[in-house]
């Protein structure tokens, strides 16, 4: 039997953590991991944030981030344990037997350097390749990868490039040794749904056509599922199931495992339009100060009591800006908007309390949406003062009552946000909302910044509260799942101006436009071989590019 | 307790007894501050601990006298330089536009002329009393603190929780004293222990010039003046106000080096 | 035209604005006394006759915008005026007293930069081990020391006790260059050690914010070594920001200077505005603050030109 390529044992890996208010304090975060990895295979890893994916990742060159150490275990490459191998059999090693794909090329590459001498310069320093034949072999990949321009693009600097051509640079740059393995950390998660695909397929076919082993690191399965031969599921730092990638997605062994399945299956009935739209978008035209370009282009949408509206779109659409008119934040330049049979006078300052107390707005990090220095007590206590004054006792019980809403319970009063977890920070903002008994929310991205399961609670919690409180939600999101699960009505955006507008049922039926439809066959789904099926019939480039 | 660290314990340490002197010097003090008890340099002695100055004056009277004026001095500009500063800075911060444009391009103009050169050209025509300095030196040095009280507000004001509170419709007052403030503690403190060296020192500088605090008054800058000549005959009796000034300094410098650090902390560690 | 060179353009031009802008600050922070600039300067028991000689002298009479426009005028053109208190021409006095305040500050400068940077780098390289810690420690201590404090110590204990140079720095015109030296000697090791510990840890700070970049992690991965990672990644990113830290630090050694001038009786600029500051000699005080001001305000542009000339964005616009 032949030794595997990569062969990892017991690994354990251990960091510093910095508490506030207390000692730094050593804790593990990866608690003994073994797998194995063949030439020429790709083995998914996938976990929600801190599963310990990346620390795994990067532990196969032998390599700790910050304060991130190995503690304990064996990594072998290519038949050595290179845990245990002197400094300078660890250089060869890196860039030259494994390379590395990180999440952001932009903050990977050096800004002051030439993208070619950055791609080509561990394949020189390793000795693999002269400078003439490193380049050669740079443009080679380029071309493969589908870059534009491949005999130039090199000689640009890393900011005179989109972000999803710079991602592939990084890919070329790490094929461009010839290593035997290398470790992909979210290559595809920074970008645009629309870009991802296009980067996703290149990275494909580019491991197949060099036959390159990789380590495919991704919280997103859907995504995995493409690329890999085997798929590896981990939760808090171990491994809950390994198995082949059909296995692990139409067999799934384990309750975890399933539930990433079956994420987002969330049955939503569509609602019927009625008479008397609670807020209307008429004709809004808007910029920002100082630019002599429309974000957004006459935008016209309704949408009715108790029923969520979905803003789709990607990066630059003009979705956020729309939610920034609608709040007062940024006056537009033309049109109106109704609220409630009243027209909302277009800037903050000028609007009445009532106004402002029947528009609230949850943003996408909850992190920042909470003052650090305030309890979950007066975080949610705050509008229930301002807007209907009340103290003491009757305050208390309407948080606690409001908490018991958002299924936090008991304890939670006196807790600082930086005590929560995601989920339950962005329930806190929820509850915010809410406490002012508003008719409308604004959900800017509520759910991006969370793992899939925790988004998922999110999702399920709004719809709950929306039946209880009859409140309206305009949901604001980029993600395709996400509006088929909750919305009723769909509007999709595209540079500034609304593409298609209509009823979910409507909007998510052929025949499509062109945009929706390569928004809607970029969504990545859970099965094999999604990737060359939507690749075959395309109609549109991706916006990306 | 337990999580001061040891160098931050030391600073506090002497931090607080050199204020403690500063405000009972009355009782310690050996003689009165001006009073000529012995002769010129006498060296150190059980009725002199540090010895004489240069007109015979006890030397450890004219110091605990001298940390009276410069502590005071130093104490009374950081506040005012730090209510002006932040004040203003939180101001420019929340408002925008063009009361932040005035106002920063107008620090930006008192900050092109080195602080020691304007204070040197204001004290050419202006009288050099107590009062004079104090203004003069907090309202120099209120513009680094117009600087870093603007950048971390601003750097708060673009958080989603204060565009949530404006949302709501609360008022400036609110976002500047609730949402902001807390916030923006902890660097303004530890940046408060900065600028209170940096005052001593120019009170000291401004002194030692002959244009500070000006004889028969004590304060740390006077005292080497008077005494420098007492060097070239290999006579310590200014470097003792010059230590003062450094241990003072050093001691403030680590404590407010422990809370910067705590500060970071709080953050999240090292990210 | 390049966008760079109109960045340039613009950098210049507001520095000339801001220099036009201090001297009026200038000008006016000598018209700030309540009452009688001249009875001020010539104290109670002048004669009517000295005020109204004074007043004419310094053009009180006339209205102050015409008076600082003639001043200033007369600054372009190399007139300074003459000084009250001996009544010779200002110009010719600073002449030679700027040239030797720029030789002191120019030999703290070559002795200070280099090492400020070899040591910033050595903290960077031995990061929280001893050598980091240790210059740390000193360099805090000395940013907490007053300038003249330093001088003294030095004075004390290398003049005095060991009796190497001397303690007063006088320089005249007939000197060699080894004599002049050799009478700058500490005072070119106080302004050292002032603007040491401030250069140093800015640069230590400045070259540590350029290696938590990700781009080096990419480059530590390439399986490069950690000196060829700083030469070749790190340090074409840390050239604006070090150069920064040197510019800023040498308009500290300006300043610094005055002090350390006044301390050692050096013949230069500092202790000409220091004293004439005392004698209420307004005429000299204007010139000396702004000719500070102008070096200040140019060096602050000298670093902000370089850091636009760095910047890859600027130089290589998409």
């Amino acid at each position: 039997m032949t030794e595997p390529l990569l062969k990892v044992r017991g690994l354990k890996i251990g960091a510093t953590i910095y508490p506030p208010g207390e000692r730094p304090r050593d804790i593990e975060i990866v608690h003994g991991v073994d797998f194995d990895l063949d030439g020429g295979k790709v083995l998914g890893l996938i976990g929600e944030s801190g599963a310990g994916k990346s620390t795994i990742g990067l532990a196969a060159m032998a390599y700790g981030r910050g304060g991130v150490e190995i503690i304990g275990g064996e990594v072998w490459v290519n038949g050595r344990d290179v845990l245990k191998t002197r400094i300078g059999d660890v250089r060869r090693l890196r860039g030259g037997e494994v390379t590395y794909v990180s999440q952001s090329a932009a903050a990977s590459f050096n800004p002051a350097k030439k993208i070619m001498e950055q791609v080509t310069e561990a394949a020189i320093l390793q000795g693999k390749f002269s400078k003439k034949d490193a380049e050669a072999r740079a443009i080679e990949l380029f071309r493969k990868l589908g870059l534009p321009d491949p005999e130039n693009i090199g000689n640009r600097y890393p900011h005179q490039v989109s972000g999803g051509q710079l991602q592939r640079c990084m890919t070329a740059l790490a094929l461009c040794p010839e290593p035997d393995l290398v470790v992909f950390d979210e290559p595809t998660t920074a970008l645009d749904v629309t870009t991802q695909i296009d980067v996703l397929a290149a990275i494909k076919e580019a491991i197949r056509d060099t036959g390159v082993a990789a380590l495919y690191i991704t919280h997103d399965l859907a995504v995995v599922a493409q690329v890999s031969d085997h798929i590896m599921v981990l939760q808090q730092g171990s491994m809950v199931e390994y198995g082949t990638t059909d296995q692990i997605i139409n067999n799934p062994q384990e309750e975890y495992t399933q539930a990433l399945v079956s994420v987002r299956s969330i049955k939503h009935e569509e609602k019927k339009p009625t008479d008397n739209p609670l807020l209307k978008v008429e004709h809004i035209t808007a910029r920002y100060r100082g630019t002599d370009f429309d974000v957004l282009k006459d935008v016209n949408v309704e949408l009715h009591p108790g029923q969520t509206l979905a803003i789709v779109g990607e990066s630059g659409s003009g979705k956020s800006t729309l939610a920034r008119v609608i709040t007062g934040l940024l006056p537009p330049s033309d049109g109106t908007i109704t609220f409630d049979s009243r027209t909302l006078t277009p800037d903050l300052p000028t609007r009445n309390l009532e106004d402002l107390r029947e528009l609230q707005m949850i943003y996408q990090m909850a992190d920042t949406a909470m003052n650090p220095r305030q309890t979950v007590g007066t975080i949610i206590g705050r509008p229930l003062e301002f807007y209907f004054n009340l103290r003491g006792k009757a305050k208390q019980e309407r948080i606690q009552e409001l908490l018991d809403e958002i299924e936090l319970g008991d304890g939670f009063q006196d807790r600082y946000p930086a005590e929560l977890s995601g989920g339950q920070k962005q329930r806190v903002c929820i509850a915010r909302a809410l406490a002012a008994k508003p008719k409308l929310i604004i959900c800017d991205e509520v759910t991006s910044a969370l793992d899939p399961l925790v988004a998922d609670g999110i999702l399920k919690l709004l719809l709950k509260l929306q039946k209880i409180e009859d409140v309206s939600y305009l949901f604001i999101t980029h993600d395709l799942a996400t509006v088929k699960a909750i919305a009723d009505s769909i509007a999709v955006m595209y540079q500034g101006a609304v593409v298609r507008y209509g009823p979910k049922s409507q909007v998510l039926a052929p025949p499509f436009d062109d945009y929706t439809d390569l928004l809607l066959s970029s969504v990545p789904e859970m099965k094999l071989g999604w990737l060359e099926e939507v690749l075959e019939h395309r109609k549109m480039e991706s916006a990306g590019n | 307790m337990r999580n001061i660290p040891v160098a931050a314990l030391i600073g506090l340490f002497f931090t607080c007894l050199y204020f403690l002197m500063a405000i009972f010097a009355g009782l310690i003090a050996p003689y009165g501050m001006a009073e000529v008890v012995g002769d010129v340099w006498e060296p150190p002695s059980d009725q002199f601990l540090l010895g004489t100055d240069s007109i015979g004056r006890d030397l450890l009277t004219r110091l605990i006298y001298g940390g009276q004026t410069t502590i005071f001095i130093a104490t009374m500009a950081t506040i005012l330089s730090f209510t002006t500063g932040s004040i203003l800075g939180f101001f420019a911060a929340v408002s925008g536009g063009w009361i932040d444009q005035v106002l920063s391009r107008f620090v930006d103009l008192i900050m092109s002329i080195p602080s020691l050169i304007f204070a040197l050209v204001v004290l050419s025509v202006m009288p050099t009393t107590m009062t004079i300095l104090i203004l003069l030196m907090g309202l120099l040095d209120s513009t680094r603190v117009y600087r870093l009280a603007r950048a971390v507000a601003v750097d708060i004001t673009v958080m989603d929780y204060v565009e949530a509170a404006r949302l709501r419709g609360e008022k400036i007052g609110w976002i500047i004293f609730r949402e902001i403030l807390p916030n923006a503690l902890s660097p303004l403190v530890a940046e408060m222990g900065l600028r209170f060296i940096f005052m001593v020192l120019f009170i000291s500088t401004l002194s030692f010039l002959g244009l500070g605090v000006q004889p028969p008054l004590a304060d740390w800058g006077g005292i080497v003046k008077e005494n420098k000549e007492g060097i070239n005959y290999g006579i310590a009796a200014a470097l003792y106000p010059a230590f003062a000034i450094a241990t003072l300094c050093i001691s403030i410098n680590l404590v407010a080096d422990w809370i910067l650090n705590r500060t970071t902390s709080l953050k999240g560690g090292r990210g | 035209m390049h966008p760079i060179l109109k960045l340039i353009a613009q950098r210049v031009a507001l520095g000339i604005m801001l220099l036009f802008a201090a001297s009026i600050l200038i000008f006016a922070g000598t018209m700030m006394l309540p009452g009688d600039v001249a009875q001020q300067i010539l104290g109670q028991s002048a004669t009517p006759e000295s005020l109204a000689n004074l007043r004419r002298e310094l053009g009180l009479n006339e209205p102050p915008v015409s008076r600082y426009f003639s001043w200033l005028g007369g600054f372009l053109t190399g007139d300074l005026g003459t000084a009250l208190t001996n009544g010779r021409d200002i110009a010719e006095s600073l002449g030679s007293r700027l040239s030797n305040t720029l030789f002191l500050a120019f030999w703290a400068a070559v002795i200070s930069v280099p090492l400020a940077i070899f040591l910033g780098l050595l903290a960077v390289r031995y990061k929280d081990r001893w050598p980091d810690k240790l210059i740390s420690a000193v360099t805090l201590t000395t940013i907490s020391i007053p300038e003249f404090m330093i001088g003294y110590v030095l004075i004390y204990w290398i003049s005095i006790q060991l009796g190497w140079f001397s303690s007063v720095a006088i320089i005249n015109d007939g000197m060699s260059l080894w004599q002049k030296l050799n009478a700058i000697a500490i005072p070119v090791m106080v302004l050292t050690l002032v603007v040491l510990a401030h250069m140093m840890r800015m640069t230590r700070a400045a070259i540590l914010n350029v290696m938590q970049s990700a781009y080096i992690e990419t480059a530590e991965l390439k399986g490069m070594r950690m000196l060829s990672i700083i030469r070749k990644h790190a340090f074409p990113n840390a050239i604006a920001p070090i150069v920064n830290v040197v510019m800023l630090n040498l308009a500290y050694l300006v300043v610094g200077v005055v002090v350390v001038e006044v301390v050692f009786a050096y013949p230069g600029m500092g202790q000409y505005l220091v004293d004439h500051v005392s004698k209420r000699d307004v005429p000299v005080v204007q010139a000396c603050g702004l000719i500070f001001a102008a070096v200040y305000i140019g060096l602050n542009l000298i670093a902000d030109i370089v850091s636009i000339l760095a910047n890859p964005r600027l130089r290589h616009p998409k």
